[in-house]
C-alpha cells in the first residue's frame, strides 16, 4: 500500500530525512519510534505534502499512485489520513461543518455523491459513538479551545468519518493522559480491518501497549536505524534512547 | 517567516460575474452640473416646486464646500463636468404593472438572479429595481398595501406622498452634511422610500437592487426609510455594475427614522464591480448613511458585506437620541487587489441608558487597503450609556494593510465604552490542515473567512445569508495559492 524508497528530505537547505525506506502492507499496523528532532513529524508531514519541506531524493508510491504527483488533497482522496501533532484552530468554523465538507471533497474526488443532511448526520452518529466523542464539541469552533485530549479525540474522530486506507497519527498519545490514551486507542483499534494500514509515531512505548504494532521501527537523526517485533518497543522502554545514540552516533 | 506565506501572495484576478452591459436605449442628460442639470432632472420627473428648491439649494451649498481627504484613501481628481448625472432606461411605454418591463431589461435582472416576477420571486422578499437613475418596478405592492406599508420609489413617493418625503428627507442628513451628500441632494435621481405605519410588523423583507448600466454616468440614489411607533421592518439593498475600465462614481444617501419602539434592520451587501488586478476601472463608492432612534425604545441595526468598488467610503451611524434606543453595526468590508476601504460607524448616543454595539470585521488580501473608522461619542446627557466595539482584521498575504481608528469622545462619566480589535493572518498551517482533510485551497479559504465573518454574516436575513456567503469566496477568489 505504502513504499517509500530512499527518501531524502529538506527544510530551509537543513538535511532531515536522509535515506527512508518503509513497506506498508494492507492490515499492517507500523510504528515509528525514536528521540524527539529524529524526523518522524517530517516524515509524516512529507508524506501529507507539506510544501514546506523539499523532497531531494527517493521515491514514494501510495495505492499504486507516484505520491509525489499529488497535491496534498488529491493524497487525502486517495486515502492518506494524517492525525496531526498539533491540530490547528479556525475560529468561527463548526467542527462539523468542517468535517461534512471533508467528507464531501474526498467523497466528490473519488467521484462519489455527496451526502444530504440526514445521510451525514447518520454516519456522524454512528462514528460518534465508535470514538466516544461528545456532540457538544462538534457544533464549536474547530480545535477552538479545545483541551489537548479533546483535540486528539477530534483527530480521531476525523479519521472515522474519513475512513482512510492509511492513517498517521503523529504523536497521538502525546499530552494524554491514560483514560484518554485508551479512549483514543479503542478507537483506532476500531477502525482496523484488513484492507487499511496504520502507522503510529510516537516517543513513547505506552500508545503501543493498545495499539499494537506489527512492526517498530527506529528513527534517529533521519534513518530508520533498526527495525523489529513489537518486543522492540520495551526494549527500547527500560534501556532509553541512549543507547541507540551511542550505537549510531559514529553513522550520523 | 517568509516563506509562510509564500503561496498566500500570488493574486490574481477574481472573476467579476456581473460585469455584463445590457443594451438599453437611455434618456441621458448630457454630461455636466450647473443649475440646468439639476432643473432638467426636476422636470423629468415632473417635481414639485419645494423638491426643486431644495435641490438647487443644496446644489450652492455643494458649490461652497471641498471634497473631503481624511480618510485612507487615494484617488485621481474626480472631473465633476464629466460625469452624465441623469440616465434612464427608455421603456418603450409607461408600465402600469412590472408584466410590462422591457425584456431586456428583465433579463439584466435575471442574470443577477433577481426575478422580477412576483411568482418566482424568494417567498417572502419584495424587491424595488433600479437601474443607473430610476427606479424600473416594485413587487409586492398590493399586499403590502393591504397593510398601509408604502413601498415604491422615492420619485413616486415625491408625487404620491409628498407630505412625508418633505417632512422627513433630509432630516437626518441635511443637505449641508458632507460634500457628497450635498451634491447626491442637488441631483439624486431615484431611489426607494418605505413607510411602516405604526404598529405594523413589516411581514416580508424589503429589498431594493441598485445597477449601474450605462456609461460615463454617475448613480446618485436616495433612500428614505421611517418606521413609525412600535413598527418593525427588515429591509435589504444590493448593488452590481458592469466592468468598464473608467472610475464610475456613486453618491448614495440612506436616511432611517425610527420612532418610539420601532425597529429598523437594514442590510447592504454591496458588489459594485471593484476594478481589475491592476486596479484599473471600478466603482468610488460614497455613500453617507444614518440612522435616526428618534423615540426611546427604538432599534436601528445596520449590517453590510462590503466586497466591492475600488473605493469605499462609507460609515452609517446610529443617533441615539431616545432614551433606551439601540444602535447596531455590523460589517464584513473585504479589499482585494488594489482596492480601498475606509468604512465604520458613527455611534452618537444623546438620550439616556443608549446601548450601541459594533462588530466590524476586515479581510485583506492583494496589495489592498482596509481601515476601520469608528466614533463613539457619549453626550453629557446620555447617562448610563454603554458601547462596546470590536474590530478584526484578517489578513491575507503581506502586501495588504489594515488599519483601525477607533474615536471615543465621552462627555457623561457614567458611560461605559469598551474597545477590542486583533489581526490575524490566514496560517499556511490552516489551510494544510484542510487540504490534508481532502479540502482545496480555495475552499479552504472560503471556510476560514466565512469563519472569520460569521458573527455579522449571522446578522443577515436568512435568504441572503448563503448568498453573501458565496460572496465573500468569489471576492477573494485568486488571492491565495
Ligand atoms: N520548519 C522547520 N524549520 C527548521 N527546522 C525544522 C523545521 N521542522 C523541523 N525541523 C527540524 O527537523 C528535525 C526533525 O524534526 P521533527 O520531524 O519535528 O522531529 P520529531 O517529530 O521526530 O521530534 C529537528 O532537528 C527540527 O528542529
Ligand atoms: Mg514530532
Amino acid at each position: 500500500m505504502l513504499s517509500i524508497h530512499n527518501l531524502h528530505a529538506s527544510i530551509d537547505e537543513k538535511k532531515i530525512l536522509k535515506g527512508i525506506n518503509l513497506e506498508i502492507k494492507p492490515g499492517e499496523v507500523h510504528a515509528i519510534m525514536g528521540p524527539n528532532g529524529s524526523g518522524k513529524s517530517t516524515l509524516a508531514s512529507v508524506l501529507a505534502g507539506r510544501e514546506d519541506y523539499t523532497v531531494t531524493d527517493g521515491s514514494v508510491t501510495f495505492a499504486g499512485k507516484d505520491l509525489f504527483e499529488l497535491s496534498p488533497e488529491e493524497r487525502a482522496g486517495e486515502g492518506l489520513f494524517l492525525a496531526f501533532q498539533y491540530p490547528v484552530e479556525i475560529p468561527g468554523l463548526s467542527t462539523t461543518n468542517f468535517i461534512k465538507t471533508a467528507v464531501n471533497e474526498v467523497r466528490k474526488y473519488r467521484g462519489e455523491e455527496a451526502l444530504d443532511a440526514v445521510a451525514f448526520l447518520k454516519l456522524m452518529k454512528e462514528k460518534m459513538a465508535m470514538v466516544n466523542i461528545d456532540q457538544s464539541l462538534l457544533s464549536r469552533s474547530l480545535n477552538e479551545g479545545f483541551s489537548g485530549g479533546e483535540k486528539k479525540r477530534n483527530e480521531v474522530f476525523q479519521m472515522a468519518m474519513l475512513n482512510p486506507k492509511l492513517a498517521i497519527l503523529d504523536e497521538t498519545d502525546s499530552g494524554l493522559d491514560i483514560d484518554a490514551i485508551r479512549i483514543v486507542a479503542n478507537g483506532v483499534n476500531k477502525l482496523r480491518n484488513k484492507d487499511n494500514a496504520v502507522l503510529v509515531v510516537t516517543h513513547y512505548q505506552r500508545l503501543l501497549d493498545y495499539i499494537v504494532p506489527d512492526v517498530i521501527h527506529i528513527l534517529y537523526n533521519g534513518r530508520i536505524v533498526k527495525s523489529g517485533p513489537k518486543e522492540l518497543a520495551l526494549e527500547l522502554e527500560e534501556r532509553g534512547y541512549d543507547f541507540i545514540k551511542e550505537q549510531f552516533k559514529a553513522e550520523a | 517567516m517568509n516563506n509562510e506565506l509564500s503561496a498566500i501572495e500570488k493574486t490574481v484576478l477574481s472573476d467579476y460575474k456581473y460585469g455584463f452591459v445590457t443594451e438599453i436605449e437611455a434618456d441621458e442628460a448630457p454630461p455636466g452640473l450647473n443649475e440646468d442639470t439639476i432643473r432638467f432632472i426636476s422636470a423629468k420627473k415632473n417635481e414639485p416646486e419645494w423638491m426643486l428648491e431644495w435641490r438647487l439649494k443644496a446644489y450652492n451649498h455643494w458649490l461652497k464646500m471641498q471634497e473631503p481627504n481624511w480618510a485612507n484613501i487615494k484617488y485621481d481628481p474626480i472631473n465633476y463636468q464629466s460625469i452624465k448625472y441623469y440616465s434612464a432606461p427608455k421603456q418603450k411605454k409607461k408600465v402600469n404593472s412590472l408584466d410590462e418591463i422591457d425584456p431586456e431589461l428583465r433579463k439584466t435582472f435575471e442574470k443577477l438572479g433577481i426575478s422580477l416576477d412576483e411568482q418566482k420571486r424568494l417567498s417572502g422578499v419584495a424587491i424595488d429595481a433600479v437601474i443607473d437613475s430610476v427606479s424600473i418596478g416594485t413587487t409586492f405592492k398590493e399586499q403590502l398595501a393591504e397593510l398601509d406599508i408604502i413601498f415604491c420609489s422615492i420619485s413616486e413617493a415625491i408625487q404620491e406622498h409628498p407630505e412625508l418625503v418633505k417632512k422627513y428627507i433630509g432630516s437626518v442628513v441635511p443637505i449641508t452634511d458632507n460634500f457628497f451628500s450635498a451634491l447626491n441632494a442637488a441631483v439624486f435621481s431615484d431611489g426607494s422610500f418605505c413607510y411602516i405605519p405604526k404598529g405594523v410588523r413589516c411581514p416580508m423583507e424589503l429589498s431594493t437592487y441598485f445597477r449601474i448600466n450605462a456609461e460615463g454616468t454617475g448613480q446618485f440614489e436616495r433612500t428614505l426609510l421611517i418606521a413609525d411607533e412600535g413598527s418593525y421592518v427588515s429591509y435589504l439593498e444590493g448593488c452590481t455594475a458592469p466592468i468598464r475600465d473608467e472610475n464610475q462614481l456613486h453618491a448614495a444617501v440612506v436616511e432611517l427614522i425610527a420612532h418610539e419602539n420601532a425597529e429598523i434592520k437594514y442590510s447592504t451587501v454591496q458588489n459594485w464591480y471593484p476594478g481589475d488586478k491592476d486596479g484599473k476601472g471600478g466603482i468610488y463608492n460614497f455613500v453617507t448613511k444614518r440612522g435616526i432612534c428618534q423615540g426611546a425604545h427604538s432599534k436601528i441595526s445596520w449590517t453590510q458585506v462590503e466586497t466591492g468598488s475600488s473605493i469605499t467610503w462609507k460609515y452609517p451611524s446610529v443617533i441615539l437620541k431616545g432614551d433606551y434606543s439601540v444602535g447596531e453595526f455590523y460589517s464584513v468590508a473585504v479589499t482585494n487587489n488594489h482596492q480601498q476601504a475606509d468604512t465604520g460607524t458613527k455611534m452618537m448616543h444623546l438620550g439616556k441608558h443608549t446601548r450601541s454595539r459594533i462588530v466590524s470585521k476586515g479581510i485583506s488580501a492583494g496589495v489592498s487597503q482596509n481601515s476601520y473608522r469608528g466614533l463613539v461619542h457619549v453626550g453629557k446627557n446620555a447617562a448610563n450609556a454603554r458601547n462596546f466595539s470590536q474590530c478584526d482584521s484578517l489578513l491575507l498575504g503581506d502586501k495588504c494593510g489594515a488599519h483601525t481608528f477607533p474615536y471615543i469622545e465621552v462627555k457623561n462619566n457614567s458611560a461605559v465604552v469598551e474597545h477590542e480589535a486583533t489581526t490575524s493572518k490566514i496560517g499556511e498551517d490552516q489551510i494544510f490542515y484542510c487540504n490534508q482533510r481532502g479540502i482545496d485551497t480555495e475552499t479552504a479559504v472560503a471556510l476560514i473567512i466565512n469563519g472569520f465573518a460569521k458573527e455579522v454574516m449571522n446578522q443577515l436575513p436568512m435568504e441572503f445569508a448563503v448568498e453573501a456567503q458565496k460572496l465573500l469566496a468569489i471576492s477573494l477568489e485568486g488571492s491565495v495559492g
